[in-house]
């Protein structure tokens, strides 16, 4: 391959770190080099909102693998490196320190980029986000020094947060915009369960509530001031307001964006020799049977393992049934399928108990279920949907129904 | 720091050094051992991290919690009496020199 022309990778998170790691997997015998932009080597992010703050995970241990790992196996990962553009027609890769990339294949994995508070006072020092281990680094310094938190948005990162500082002592305010918690990804029966374990963990939830102003004294953070006039006292704001796929590089070269970097079933954009993979891509799901934009680990994951089978001669396509997890407190949220858009939901297990699943159908046919502290109905969930099996809604509400059996011999 | 052997699949015999607290997951994963994938980050939400304990060692473990009871019911490759979840083992000097073996599929 001359000139150093291999496969070049965009971002070192979950999905570029996939590629690579798959490429290797399936024999493939070309330079890889990965440019990622910040100075860590690829990590997993979901413990920075879990149990990283909680002391349970140190640094170390958030990394996917060792440095040597990368050496051994022939990976360049140029940790600190940034790529700001894209000569399709040479096909070279430029980056920020003047010098360029040649390319065979280009992999864009350039995740996604927390939402900034459109809010006076929005950057006051206190007010943080919670996407990198640099972010949550800072917040962790900020913390320590705090006699109260307020967090503004009631998604799985807002949340997940907000468990973990009240699980550290802290008062906690969480402000949200819609009428209720998580309210853009999960049933309104897992909203009203989660807000009620927040408000028996003493977390102080108001929503429908807008934010119009951070108060400081000092240029510090000192109180969110509501639309209502009610003020929030805080010298810890923590903002989760959802993420905007990173689509600049791709924007800019003019491949296909819309809500993302439009890809097909195998990763590839309308450029053959340009895939992209994870939070920054929008594509046909054959489960959803639309184009959506998912922001999970199993997506990235799955969809750098596409990209990478594509890459090296083995195409198959994406079409793994979604799923997702969250932990809040001793709450281990797991779910599986797409929710939104079923009419009917049938509950599964102990709901007064913390213990149960909400099995959700669409036309009579189960789409999604979300459990709650029953990973074991998760795992089966997983199978049942990617078989395309239903059980009816009196069996899933049938606790002593095994569900298992539904599966047959082959795979039980 | 406490010793683990992976017995990958194949045969292979991966030794690792793990600093004690670590889970035997993420010994493996960091380290490259193939055969676990810990896609739930250690949770005991995926059963991803199935493993076969020697016998010598199983005594020295403390007991599957309730979750991962449930959860070694939904392993890919068969569950056997010396099942555990390598993410809820975590290493301590106890268990230095443990072996476990890895089992044909993972999911
Ligand atoms: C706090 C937190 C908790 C989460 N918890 C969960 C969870 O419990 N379960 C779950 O399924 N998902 C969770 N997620 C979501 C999951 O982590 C993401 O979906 C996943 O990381 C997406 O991977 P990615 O590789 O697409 O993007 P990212 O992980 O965002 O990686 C993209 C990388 O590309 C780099 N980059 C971007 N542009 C450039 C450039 N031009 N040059 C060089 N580098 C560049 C970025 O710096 C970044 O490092 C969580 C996310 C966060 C932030
Ligand atoms: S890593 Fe998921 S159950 Fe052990």
């Amino acid at each position: 391959m001359g000139d150093g022309a291999g496969v070049v990778i965009v971002g070192g998170g979950q999905a570029g770190y996939q590629t690579a790691e798959s490429l290797r997997q399936l024999g493939f015998p070309g330079a890889i080099t990965v440019i990622a932009a910040e100075d860590f080597p690829p990590y997993q992010r979901p413990p920075l909102s879990k149990a990283y703050l909680l002391g349970e995970v140190d640094r170390h241990r958030l990394k996917f693998r060792t440095e040597e790992y990368y050496a051994e196996h022939g990976i360049d990962l140029r940790l600190g490196a940034e790529a700001t553009a894209i000569d399709r027609a040479g096909k070279r890769l430029l980056l920020a320190d003047g010098t360029s990339l040649a390319y065979s294949h280009l992999v864009l994995a350039t995740g996604a980029r927390v939402r900034l508070l459109p809010i006076p006072g929005a950057e006051l020092a206190g007010v943080h986000y919670l996407r990198s281990l640099a972010d949550v680094e800072a917040i962790e310094r900020r913390l320590g020094e705090v006699a109260a938190v307020a967090v503004i948005g009631a998604g799985f990162i807002g949340l997940e947060f907000a468990a973990v500082a009240r699980k550290l002592g802290k008062p906690v305010t969480v402000l949200e915009a819609a009428p209720r918690v998580m309210a853009r990804v999960v049933a309104p029966e897992l909203s009203a369960f989660f807000d009620e374990t927040h408000r028996a963990h003493g977390v102080d939830i108001h929503c429908d509530t807008a934010v119009v102003e951070i108060a400081g004294r000092d240029g510090q953070a000192a109180e969110v001031v509501c639309a209502d006039g009610h003020r929030v006292a805080a010298g810890l704001v923590v903002v989760g307001i959802g993420v905007i796929p990173e689509t600049g590089l791709a924007d800019a070269c003019g491949l296909t964006c819309d809500d993302g970097i439009v890809v097909d079933g195998h990763g590839s954009t309308d450029d053959p020799a340009i895939f992209a993979a994870g939070d920054c891509t929008s594509y046909h799901h054959p489960f959803a049977g639309r184009r959506i934009r998912l922001e999970s680990v199993q997506n990235a994951a799955d969809q750098g393992r596409t990209v990478a089978a594509a890459i090296a001669g083995q195409a198959r396509v994406y079409d793994t049934v979604p799923w997702f997890w969250s932990d809040q407190y001793d709450v281990k949220l797991q779910m599986v399928g797409l929710s939104a858009g079923c009419e009917k939901v049938v509950v599964r297990g102990d709901r007064a108990g913390g213990k149960f699943s909400l099995f959700h159908y669409r036309e009579g046919v189960l789409r999604a279920v979300d459990s709650v502290n029953r990973p074991a109905d998760h795992i089966l969930a997983r199978k049942l949907l990617a078989a395309g099996i239903s059980p009816t809604p009196e069996q899933a509400a049938d606790a002593d129904f095994k569900l298992k059996d539904l599966l047959g011999a082959a795979s039980a | 720091m406490p010793k683990v052997t992976y017995i990958e699949f194949d045969g292979t015999e991966r030794p690792v050094e793990l600093p004690a607290g670590w889970s035997l997951m993420q010994g493996a994963t960091l380290n490259g051992v193939d055969g676990i994938e810990g896609e739930c980050g250690g949770s005991c939400g995926c059963a991803t991290c199935h493993v076969y304990v020697d016998e010598a060692f199983l005594d020295k473990l403390d007991p599957p919690s309730e979750t991962e009871e449930e959860m070694l019911d939904c392993t890919s490759s068969p569950r056997e009496a010396n099942s555990r979840l390598s993410c809820q083992i975590k290493a301590d000097p106890r268990i230095d020199g443990i072996i476990v073996r890895l089992p044909e599929t993972q999911s």
